[in-house]
């Protein structure tokens, strides 16, 4: 672990801080497109935020403490997650710092504050928000952790570089265990970064929301940093899925010329993961939350599904 | 076996086997009829898949007729006629759900741990890859079982016996490339005898008790006071 | 000084407790002034014995002239003892500076204070004496000793009719699960040809017997410890307790039943089998789910946190359970790795329950109240105890960078390592019960979020909690300690795994050396390439970019100004309209509702007013104790035949006595 490697993964952390907007805009821009509409430019969510960090923010009568440091423990939690992930090489010390199962811990402790901090105000939206969260994720979990479980199987480890590695040493070969992990983990992603149909991220309406609602009484430079966590959330997703299953591009030394090609690949592997985000958004409906089990079950249908393919199939 | 180590053609047939076992889950938790009977479909043409794999990587012509017969019986001639007596019938928005789906879906996952654990003591070194999947075709089997065990509509068992024949047709598939073509052939006009019977049963059985629920059927015990 | 001296001194200063408690019934502040502060001391003195123990890695023996005549009492202080002498000591510390606060409130009662203190003192005595034993007889005579003074302790508010019958279901429990340890060790004693525990250990067994003795065993410490169906005495005797001998017996009596179920099992017996390590390992997780769902459907706060015990002790078990199945098959290193997971976790269950309960005493001794329904707005109210709460629901949720988040990535990553074993049935068996421990750890934190947001966020839903104050220093105090322990033990993971290698060594033969092989900045139980986790870097990096971002957005401390919250425009939201906990589980109420006997409903009342009523009841005793108790019922009356009241019978069955002996003896 050299002092190079720590400077690359510092640039990675910057990156994924820096495109976080842009892979949510480049989905609101594709939806727009398939509705028939010309959209806002991708740049927008820039916009957004420093728009929002020029706001004052405000708080409720009622709100503690706690109410104003959530936001920046969401966002540091989400962010050292999303680092801790190949974005652009393999080998580098965060994914040492990190496996798979402490980026679900972190997740899971901004979950934690985000659900504490709607249930702070005392209204009923946020505790409506926070209970569904809680909900949701609680079915999530065992379905992630199977599919992370069935690359470690086969990888022989939780650290994700590893597991890259061992992707791109054996070429291309088709197993069905990773296609079921995939297949589970894209579900997991819609619920878990709240996207139809599990949640509407464009919803006004209080009854419908979820991540919303625990978000709801924020204002200014506070909700710029939970939007700014949100959109690192779902890159997070993105990159997971995308540098696990289709690592091929990605930098193994540290070199400028391979980091740039690296960083090229995955922008375009993140462009087409997101027109289908888009696609699957604008074909599906958000379903009510009482179908939600249905939908996990089926993903923790496919990671089980992965697991025993592994177990009888291939090994 | 390493998976890495094998060609292409036998790491699809496992891909191919994988999704299989896929669909006959989906088969038993699908409350909508018709998607069920999709689902079955798409069996036919996942198991079309794999003989015609296993026909190009040994040779045998013979393979690709079956993978024809099986595509056109299973995959399209019997899903149509289902649909066609489901229309008949009225019961394309029939919904039926699972009493206790967690409970169904653990079973299924039992018996698929129980057909590996069965399987296993197949010694067959050059061919350990196809006693993988004959354990996934036995649980196709055992699923299909299973489905007739748990659903209550008439029309949900049949394909519950039909997927038992796929996983069966899989299995000799895969791990003796195929049946003679003799037997191939009186298998596939059974199954299309059997849906034929079956077609003008589900019509009889509709009339008299007016349901296509099997636990209706213990209304035809003979009963005096009931005339 | 040795550490066995040490832990004679923790004995006996944890009896001058007791004995100095039973002057207080004439001064009244003795308890308080002088018995807890004893009772710490006791606790300080047996943590510094334990870590001596698991410094210098030695095993000390001793004999202590009480017992029979031809079986002495048998000390031995070996690091396992070690171990759990730490559990104990900082646990007991704690609470001992915590209740030196608690008493006072009950110094003007009703309540009898002598008894109080002496039951308390003398639990600690008989938990200690238990981890010290090495021999059955002093075993068991020290575990009646514990069972009996808890007995006491749970029935301190004995005016009440719930709180008799809950002690005396507890005692009921006690006693049929000692039973059953005695049986085992019975077995145990009979092929190894004495009661002491090394006569024991040299003993041979074959498979039949030694599963026997194993699941005697099994019942009955897994009784003591709380697995299901063996659970139901926790919930009810747990909460009744004054809170901070709740704290002690959630947080070390469970413990103490752990460690007998290890020294049993895995030095006792040694030779494992791998199907003990299934049903470990299926018992373990069932207790865990169960333990969670149960816990989810409370409103009373220490009811809640008694069910979140059973998950716990699920959790340890599952660790236990893994360690049985991969010594059993072979695998010593991955099973030393789950060993050290469920010890990790032992003493992190033990701080931050502890904690919990602490906290819950905390809001019972400000505001009077149990009930979540009435709590809410604490945090402004009780600031301190409001921060150690979040700290202890942080770490139980498994939460980075937290303690409880590394015993439970220790046992994930030996779940992971299945894929080593040879019997393909495993390797799919073991990766099921680690989703459903993935399922667990989530509805935990749901759970917990519930708790804190219910009652420390929000606004106070009744008068009596927005009048609340805060507690007095001694019980911020003890609460404070096993905070900072519960930080420290989760950015410091090597260190502790370093000190607590020599358990293992000892136990099963072989240390985790490759677990700190890396430094100590990295936690790698297997190899650096399978798996690490940075914990110091992890809370570094967390600290650096928080205090960057609010440098950067907080603008130092700058009032923010205040507005009214959201309320779509209708009149502004009054306290009665926020979640209550009842409502923030509905959702999960309705998914796992088949698992329950659950009756909700909203009642019309005769003055017009709409009453909902919610009444969650644990399947367990429909489907477990009930049949068991008509059937015990039915075979008492068939024994009641025997009592005829004809004194010629009676002489009878005395004849008949006497003939079948004499011809025994023939």
């Amino acid at each position: 672990m050299s002092l190079s490697s720590w400077g690359v993964a510092l640039l990675q952390a910057l990156l994924y801080l820096a495109l976080a907007p842009l892979l949510a805009g480049w989905v609101r821009k594709v939806k727009a497109w398939l509705q028939n509409r010309r959209g806002a430019s991708p740049l927008q969510p820039y916009r957004d935020l420093y728009k929002l960090f020029g706001k004052e923010a405000r708080m409720a009568h009622t709100a503690s403490p706690l109410f104003r440091a959530a936001p920046y423990i969401v966002f540091t939690a989400t962010w050292l997650a999303a680092s801790a992930i190949p974005f652009i090489a393999t080998g580098l010390p965060t994914a040492a710092v990190a496996d798979v199962i402490v980026i679900a811990g972190l997740l899971a402790l901004a979950r934690f504050f985000l659900a504490l901090a709607g249930m702070d105000v005392g209204t009923a939206f946020g505790g409506m928000g926070a209970s569904r969260e809680m909900f949701v994720s609680a079915l999530a979990e065992p379905a992630m952790l199977m599919a992370v479980f069935t690359l470690a199987m086969t990888a022989h480890s939780t650290n994700l570089s590893s597991v890259v590695d061992h992707q791109l040493l054996h070429g291309i070969i088709l197993r069905p265990s990773y296609m079921f992990a995939l297949t589970g983990l894209l579900l997991v992603a819609l619920a878990e970064t709240g996207r139809i149909p599990v949640d509407n991220p464009a919803t006004h309406l209080e009854l419908t929301m979820i991540h919303e609602a625990m978000i709801l009484e924020y204002s200014g430079r506070h909700l710029a940093l939970m939007e700014w966590a949100a959109q690192l959330k779902l890159l997070l997703y993105g990159s997971l899925l995308v540098n696990v299953f289709f690592p091929w591009g990605m930098a193994r030394d540290i070199h400028p010329g391979a980091l740039g090609i690296g960083l090229l690949l995955v922008v375009v592997k993140l462009a087409l993961l997101g027109a289908v985000l888009a696609a699957s958004e604008t074909v599906l409906a958000k379903m009510r939350l009482f179908r939600v089990p249905a939908f996990l079950n089926l993903a923790l249908l496919l990671a089980l599904l992965g697991l025993l393919s592994h177990v009888i199939l291939e090994v | 076996m390493n998976l890495e180590q094998l060609p292409l053609l036998q790491q699809l047939m496992i891909v191919l086997s994988a999704v299989v076992l896929l669909t006959s889950f989906v088969l038993l938790e699908q409350a909508r009829l018709v998607a069920a009977i999709h689902a079955f479909a798409w069996q036919g043409v996942l198991v079309a898949m794999v003989t015609a794999v296993v026909a190009t990587g040994s040779g045998l012509e013979h393979l690709f007729f079956s993978a024809a017969l099986t595509l056109g019986l299973k995959a399209l001639l019997i899903p149509w006629m289902l649909h066609r007596l489901v229309r008949r019938l009225e019961l394309d928005r029939h919904k039926e759900p699972l009493h206790h789906p967690a409970l169904v879906i653990m079973a299924g996952v039992a018996l698929v741990i129980f057909s590996y654990w069965l399987v296993l003591p197949m010694i067959q070194e050059e061919l350990m890859f196809t006693r993988n999947i004959v354990a996934v075709s036995l649980a196709v089997v055992l699923i299909g079982l299973l489905m007739m065990v748990v659903r209550q509509q008439a029309v949900a068992q049949v394909l519950g016996f039909m997927s038992m024949e796929n996983g069966l047709f899989l299995a000799a598939v895969s791990a003796t490339g195929g049946m003679p073509l003799v037997v191939e052939l009186g298998v596939a006009f059974d199954v299309l005898v059997a849906m034929v019977l079956f077609g003008v049963f589900f019509f009889q059985i509709s009339e008299s008790i007016d349901s296509l629920d099997v636990d209706r059927m213990n209304r035809l015990t003979e009963r005096t006071d009931e005339e | 000084m040795s550490p066995l001296w040490l832990a004679g001194l923790a004995v006996g200063l944890a009896l001058m407790s007791a004995l100095v408690a039973l002057f207080s019934a004439r001064v009244t502040h003795l308890l308080r002034t002088l018995s807890l502060p004893l009772f710490a001391l006791a606790g300080l003195a047996a943590l510094a014995a334990g870590l001596l123990t698991l410094v210098q890695g030695e095993v000390t023996t001793a004999q202590l002239p009480l017992g029979l005549p031809w079986l002495p009492w048998q000390v031995r202080l070996d690091a396992l003892s070690g171990f759990f002498l730490c559990v104990i000591g900082v646990v007991s510390f704690a609470v001992g500076i915590y209740g030196s606060g608690y008493v006072r409130g009950l110094e003007h009662g009703r309540d009898s204070l002598p008894v109080l203190g002496g039951f308390t003192g003398l639990f600690l005595t008989g938990m200690l004496l238990v981890v010290l034993a090495d021999d059955a007889f002093m075993f068991m005579v020290a575990w009646e000793l514990m069972s009996l003074s808890s007995y006491f302790l749970v029935a301190f508010h004995h005016d009440q009719a719930a709180n008799r019958r809950a002690a005396f279901l507890y005692l009921l429990m006690a006693h049929v699960g000692g039973l059953s340890i005695l049986l085992g060790y019975g077995v145990l004693a009979a092929f190894g040809d004495g009661f002491a525990f090394d006569a024991m250990r040299a003993g041979e067994l074959s498979f039949g017997w030694a599963s026997v003795a194993f699941v005697l065993a099994f019942i009955g410490f897994g009784m003591k410890a709380g697995l299901v169906p063996l659970h139901v005495w926790l919930p009810e005797a747990h909460p009744v307790a004054p809170s901070h001998i709740s704290a002690l017996m959630s947080g070390v009596m469970l413990k103490v039943a752990v460690y007998g179920f290890i020294r049993f099992v895995f030095d006792l017996i040694g030779d494992i089998h791998w199907q003990w390590g299934v049903a470990v390992l299926v018992i373990g997780s069932i207790s865990a789910l169960m333990g969670v769902l149960y816990a989810l459907m409370q409103q009373d706060i220490k009811r809640l946190l008694a069910y979140s015990s059973v998950e716990n002790i699920g959790i340890i078990f599952i660790g236990l359970g893994l360690a049985l199945l991969f010594l059993a098959t072979g695998h010593k290193g991955l099973g030393v790795v789950a060993f050290v997971a469920a010890l990790y976790h032992t003493i992190n269950h033990a701080l931050f329950k502890g904690l919990l309960f602490l906290g819950a005493g905390a809001v019972l001794h400000s505001a009077h109240e149990r009930n979540l329904e009435q709590m809410g707005g604490l945090l402004r109210r009780m600031p301190w105890t409001g921060v150690f709460f979040l700290i202890g629901c942080l770490s139980i949720s498994a939460l980075p960078p937290f303690n409880g988040f590394v015993s439970e990535w220790l046992t994930f990553q030996a779940a992971l390592q299945a894929w080593q074993l040879d019997s393909g049935v495993l390797r799919s068996l073991v990766p099921i019960t680690a989703a459903v421990l993935a399922l667990t750890g989530a509805l935990a934190a749901a759970c917990f979020v519930k708790v804190y947001g219910v009652a420390f966020l929000g606004q106070a839903r009744s008068r009596h909690v927005r009048r609340a104050r805060g507690v007095p220093l001694s019980m911020r105090a003890g609460q404070g300690v096993l905070a900072l322990l519960c930080l420290l033990l989760g950015i410091f993971p090597t260190s502790v795994i370093a000190l607590l290698d020599v358990v293992p060594l000892q136990v099963l033969g072989q240390g985790l050396s490759q677990a700190t092989a890396h430094g100590w900045l990295w936690l790698t139980p297997i190899s650096s390439e399978t798996a690490s986790y940075g914990a110091p870097l992890v809370a570094i990096i967390l600290a650096l970019i928080l205090a960057a971002g609010l440098w950067l957005f907080g603008r130092g401390i700058r009032r923010v100004r205040r507005c009214d919250a959201w309320d779509c425009g209708f009149a502004p939201p009054t306290p009665a309209m926020q979640y209550t906990a009842s409502a923030f589980a509905q959702p999960i109420r309705q998914l796992f509702g088949s698992l329950f006997y659950i009756e909700e409903g909203i009642k019309p009342q005769p003055d017009g007013r709409q009453r909902y009523q919610l009444q969650v009841v644990d399947r367990a005793w429909g489907l477990f104790y009930l049949p068991v108790a008509r059937a015990v019922e039915r075979a008492a009356r068939q024994v009641v035949r025997l009592q005829s009241g004809n004194v010629r019978i009676y002489l009878g069955w005395s004849l008949a006595t006497l003939l079948i002996l004499l011809w025994i003896m023939a």
